[in-house]
Formats: structure tokens, C-alpha cells, sequence
């Protein structure tokens, strides 16, 4: 499993506004570039990202090749009531991980 | 140092290694890749995107390719009646014009989103923000990449 | 061959203040990076590392990492085995070869990077403290003579490039004063975490010298000596570079 670094505030007055920052540890080839033995090496990147808070989605993004190393996304949401925020990465070669945090509104 | 203010050196270009040729490598190889305009629209449905009330913030000039900060805002209360549905980043000249798209809504709170990017050579930026009255915003950024020096070989 | 003539743009002067960190010359948006742990990806090893430190079995006898504080500071040490100084990650893969009777995780292995990241994070912001120990004489010396030795094609030293000219360009990149104050670090060229052997080897092929192989003593004779150059500045691991 891929490390992920997730960070956002673990409690949050109701209707403030919250930023969100993950990170998580993927090569992203780019599928352009040439390996040791000349030959281009194969796409492998995270393609998807999503943000469920309580089962809704909340943010999603495409990413393309262009995306650097190690994908880093910030983002925000409103804090509407406490619960789960599930966070997913999909892409090439099967890759699919999910890391879930709770939040608590007060 | 022989001259200290201008000391030239002949070095064979395999001798900055990676760094060179990975640029040279991420040249747009496709002449097919469509253009930058061309990927705005086909995000925009053709319709064209007004300027203002988008920010589009990137160092202007990079110290190295890889991983460039990259922050897209825009000016919107987020509400359910008024708010930015979609954003867009396309590039001028990496092999495919496309960075990413995210989606939003108004739970969103504010209509801000920050990536890091590669960026093969010097270009054009485009950021867009789809709106949900269905209108489109777009600002550009002009980014110099230099090489980095001393990389594997 | 195809040649292109590159033009070592030694634009400004060297700087007057003497000992500043490679950070200090690095893009507000890279310094950020590196300050900011949520946003470091320097950060993602040290978590690796920390989950290795209890898989692994480190903790069953070191106990919490949070013990190996100043440990990363005072690096390269004597080492009796070899009867010459040892850095950190050669003193890692000794507790795993010695007392864990494994096969050590190879140098530059993301593990290994992994665990050197997670130790040396206990030490940041700690003065670099090189071991007073007189039996590292020799190797000391011997780091500062291929300091200050040229090498490669281009015939230069480190010292050349890091003590007469630092500050100034090299190309597009200011050159800094080649202080190991981050490492392993995360280097945007590399895309990922690496280690002052790595580095010292980018250096070493870009004035097109042959790098000594990972793990050879002349490595840790250099750290030595740049360590020592160093004393006193604090350690900034999991740094980023550009
Ligand atoms: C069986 C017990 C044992 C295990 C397991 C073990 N170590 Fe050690 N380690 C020691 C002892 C004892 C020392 C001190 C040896 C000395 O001072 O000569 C030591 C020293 C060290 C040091 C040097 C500390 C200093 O103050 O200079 C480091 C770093 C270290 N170990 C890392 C690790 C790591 C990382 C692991 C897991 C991969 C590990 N050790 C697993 C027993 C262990
Ligand atoms: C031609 C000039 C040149 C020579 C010769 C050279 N270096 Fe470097 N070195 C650089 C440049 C430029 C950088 C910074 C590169 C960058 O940031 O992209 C650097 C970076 C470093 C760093 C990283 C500092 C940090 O902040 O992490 C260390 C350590 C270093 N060099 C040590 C050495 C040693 C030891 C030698 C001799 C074996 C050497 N260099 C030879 C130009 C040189």
C-alpha cells in the first residue's frame, strides 16, 4: 500500500470553512518517457481522485500524466456535520486506495 | 578557477545527464497533440471564456520542472444558486495539454484547488472555471523552466 | 558525439555571509514546501520509516523512535567493526546485519531511505554535532583532501564550485555551499528521496568524473569533512532541493 499523508483539522465549527491537503506516494510515469533500456515506459499514473464526506462526494478531480510525482491536492469544504471523510485514488494498473478520517462539527 | 566571471565549458550534453534529456524527451514527440486553444474549448463546448474574476498562481520562473506549485482560485460565494461547478488546468507544451479538471460544488465553501505539476519546458498555462450558470472564466500564466544543473548522468 | 558548448554563467558574486544552508537559496515555493509537513513529500518516507521501526523489530530494542533524538546529528561515527567512520545508514544496516541477523535493506532502497528519514526527522532542528573522536583524524583528512581535489573532465573540485563560487549561477541553478544539512532529502529532480551518496554522485558526474560506487568509504570521509564544515547549523531533515 502506497504511504498517503492526509491533514486536516480534526474538529471545526459548523459551516467553517476547512482546507484539506493530501499527498500520496505514486511514481506517475508519465508513459512518455524512455527507461534505462531505451524502450518508453509503460503510463502508470492516478488518473482519479475523489472526497466522500458522509457518502457524498464533496471533490473529485481527472489527473493526467502532467500531474507531478508524489500528487499533492488541496482543497476545501464546508464543515456540515461530524462523520467520515473517505478519501480515494484510482489509476493505471489497477491501483485503488482509500484513507478515511473523521471530523468532528461542533 | 582559470576566470571566474565567464568560465565556458565544452561538456559533451550526455554530461548534464537526466535533466536535458528528459526535456528533450517531453518535447511534444506528437505533432498531432492538439493546441492549447483548442483543449480550452473542447473543456468550454466552444464557448469562449471571459477573462477576470480567476487567478491562475505559478512561480513565473521555476527552478526545476518536476514539481511546480500551481494554485487556480475563484471569486464565487459558493452557493447552491451561484456557484463554480468545474476547474481546469491545460498546458502549451508538455504532450498532452491536459492537467487536471476538478469538480466542485457548493460544498466546496470556496472555489480554490492547489496541485504541483510537471512542466517539460517553458509555456503557456490555462486555468478555466466552469460556472453553474453556465458561463466560463479563464486566466494564463507565462512560466520559465531553467535546467537543473548537476543531475544523474 | 554531439557537443554543446555550455556557458558556466557565474553571474553575482559569492556571497559574503559564510555558511548558509542550500535552503536559503531555494524559491519561496520549494521553502514552503519544505517547511510545511503536510505538504513535504519528504514527509511520505519518514511515515514509511516509521511504520518499518515497528515491523521491522527496531522497536522491540530501541524502544519508541522518539529515542533516536540528536542520534542523525552526530553522524558519520567511528566504527570498531571497519576501523573507520560509518554513516547513519551504514550504522542501520550494521543493527540489522549484527544484532537482527537479516540481510540489510540496500543502500538507497526505499526502505533504507525510509528509516534514515524517520531517525534523522528526530534530530531537526538540532546543531550538527560531529563526533569529537581523534581515531576519525585520517578520515577527516582524507574527506578534505577529495574536497578539494580535482576531478573528471571538467577538472574541477568541490571546492571550486561550493567554496570559490558559491552563490553564484551554475547554469540556472544557484550553486549552494554544500552543507549536508537534509539529508535524505527530496530532491524535485529525482522525483523522490535520496541520499548524500546520491547527491555526492550528481556532483561527481556532473564535472563527468566515474562516482565511487554506493557504500565506499570515500563517501563517508567526504560526509565527514562536510559535516564538520557544518557543526553547528541546524539539521533540516526530510529537506527538499531542488
Ligand atoms: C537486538 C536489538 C536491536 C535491534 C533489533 C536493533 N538495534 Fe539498533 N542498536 C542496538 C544496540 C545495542 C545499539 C548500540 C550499539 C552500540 O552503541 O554500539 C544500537 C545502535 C543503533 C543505532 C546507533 C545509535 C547511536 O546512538 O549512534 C542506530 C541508528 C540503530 N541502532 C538503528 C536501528 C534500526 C533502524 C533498527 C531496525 C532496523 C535497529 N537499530 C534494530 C540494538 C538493536
Ligand atoms: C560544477 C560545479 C560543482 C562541482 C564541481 C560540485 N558541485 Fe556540488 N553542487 C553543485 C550545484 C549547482 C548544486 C545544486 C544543484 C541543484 O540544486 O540543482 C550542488 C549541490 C551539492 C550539494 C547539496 C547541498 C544541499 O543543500 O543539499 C552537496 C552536498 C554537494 N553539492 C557536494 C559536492 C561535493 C562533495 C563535490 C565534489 C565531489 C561537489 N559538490 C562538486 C555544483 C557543483
Amino acid at each position: 500500500m502506497a504511504r498517503a499523508l492526509i491533514n486536516l483539522p480534526r474538529t471545526a465549527r459548523r459551516g467553517e470553512v476547512i482546507e484539506i491537503r493530501t499527498l500520496i506516494q505514486h511514481v506517475m510515469e508519465t508513459g512518455y518517457r524512455p527507461g534505462a533500456d531505451g524502450v518508453v515506459v509503460p503510463r502508470d499514473i492516478i488518473t482519479r481522485f475523489t472526497c466522500l464526506y458522509n457518502n457524498e462526494e464533496i471533490f473529485a478531480a481527472e489527473l493526467a500524466p502532467a500531474i507531478a510525482a508524489n500528487p499533492f491536492l488541496s482543497f476545501s469544504t464546508v464543515a456540515t456535520e461530524s462523520g467520515i471523510l473517505a478519501f480515494t485514488w484510482t489509476g493505471d494498473n489497477g491501483f485503488e486506495q482509500t484513507e478515511t478520517r473523521s471530523l468532528t462539527v461542533t | 578557477m582559470s576566470s571566474p566571471s565567464s568560465l565556458r565549458l565544452s561538456i559533451e550534453r550526455r554530461a548534464l545527464g537526466a535533466g536535458l534529456l528528459a526535456v528533450a524527451l517531453l518535447r511534444p514527440a506528437r505533432a498531432e497533440r492538439p493546441g492549447l486553444r483548442e483543449a480550452v474549448l473542447g473543456f468550454t463546448g466552444g464557448k469562449e471564456p471571459s477573462e477576470g474574476g480567476i487567478t491562475l498562481d505559478i512561480p513565473p520562473l521555476v527552478e526545476n520542472g518536476n514539481t511546480v506549485p500551481v494554485t487556480i482560485a475563484v471569486e464565487s460565494p459558493m452557493t447552491e444558486e451561484d456557484h463554480v461547478r468545474r476547474i481546469a488546468l491545460f498546458n502549451e507544451r508538455n504532450p498532452q495539454p491536459h492537467v487536471i479538471t476538478a469538480q466542485i460544488g457548493p460544498r466546496a465553501g470556496r472555489a480554490r484547488l492547489s496541485t504541483r505539476m510537471r512542466l517539460a519546458t517553458s509555456q503557456r498555462l490555462v486555468a478555466v472555471a466552469e460556472l453553474s450558470d453556465g458561463s466560463y472564466r479563464s486566466a494564463s500564466a507565462e512560466v520559465i523552466v531553467t535546467l537543473a544543473a548537476c543531475v544523474e548522468g | 558525439m554531439r557537443r554543446v558548448l555550455l556557458a558556466l554563467l557565474l553571474a553575482g558574486a559569492a556571497s559574503a555571509e559564510p555558511r548558509q544552508s542550500g535552503f536559503e537559496l531555494m524559491s519561496p515555493g520549494t521553502q514552503a514546501m519544505q517547511r510545511d509537513d503536510s505538504a513535504n513529500p519528504g514527509m511520505l518516507w519518514v511515515e514509511e520509516g516509521r511504520a518499518l521501526w515497528d515491523s521491522t523489530g527496531c522497536a522491540s530494542c530501541h524502544g519508541d523512535v522518539a529515542r533516536m533524538r540528536g542520534v542523525a546529528a552526530r553522524y558519520p561515527a567511528w566504527d570498531a567493526a571497519s576501523g573507520g567512520p560509518t554513516d547513519l545508514a551504514g550504522r542501520i544496516a550494521q543493527c540489522q546485519e549484527a544484532r537482527q541477523h537479516r540481510t540489510p535493506f540496500p543502500r538507497e532502497s526505499a526502505e533504507a531511505l525510509a528509516l534514515a528519514a524517520v531517525i534523522g526527522l528526530q534530530s531537526r532542528g538540532m546543531p550538527i554535532s560531529p563526533p569529537e573522536d581523534p581515531r576519525l583524524a585520517p578520515a577527516l583528512a582524507r574527506g578534505e583532501a577529495l574536497y578539494r581535489e580535482r576531478r573528471g573532465q571538467l577538472d574541477l573540485s568541490c571546492a571550486q564550485c561550493h567554496d570559490a563560487n558559491a552563490g553564484r549561477h551554475l547554469a540556472g541553478s544557484p550553486i549552494p555551499e554544500a552543507h549536508p544539512t537534509g539529508y535524505p532529502l527530496y530532491r524535485l529532480e529525482w522525483q523522490g528521496m535520496g541520499s548524500l551518496q546520491r547527491r555526492l554522485r550528481n556532483c561527481m558526474a556532473g564535472v563527468r568524473s566515474e562516482p565511487y560506487a554506493y557504500g565506499a568509504p570515500e563517501y563517508a570521509a567526504i560526509e565527514l569533512f562536510l559535516m564538520r564544515r557544518a557543526a553547528g547549523m541546524p539539521l533540516e531533515t526530510p529537506a527538499v532541493r531542488p
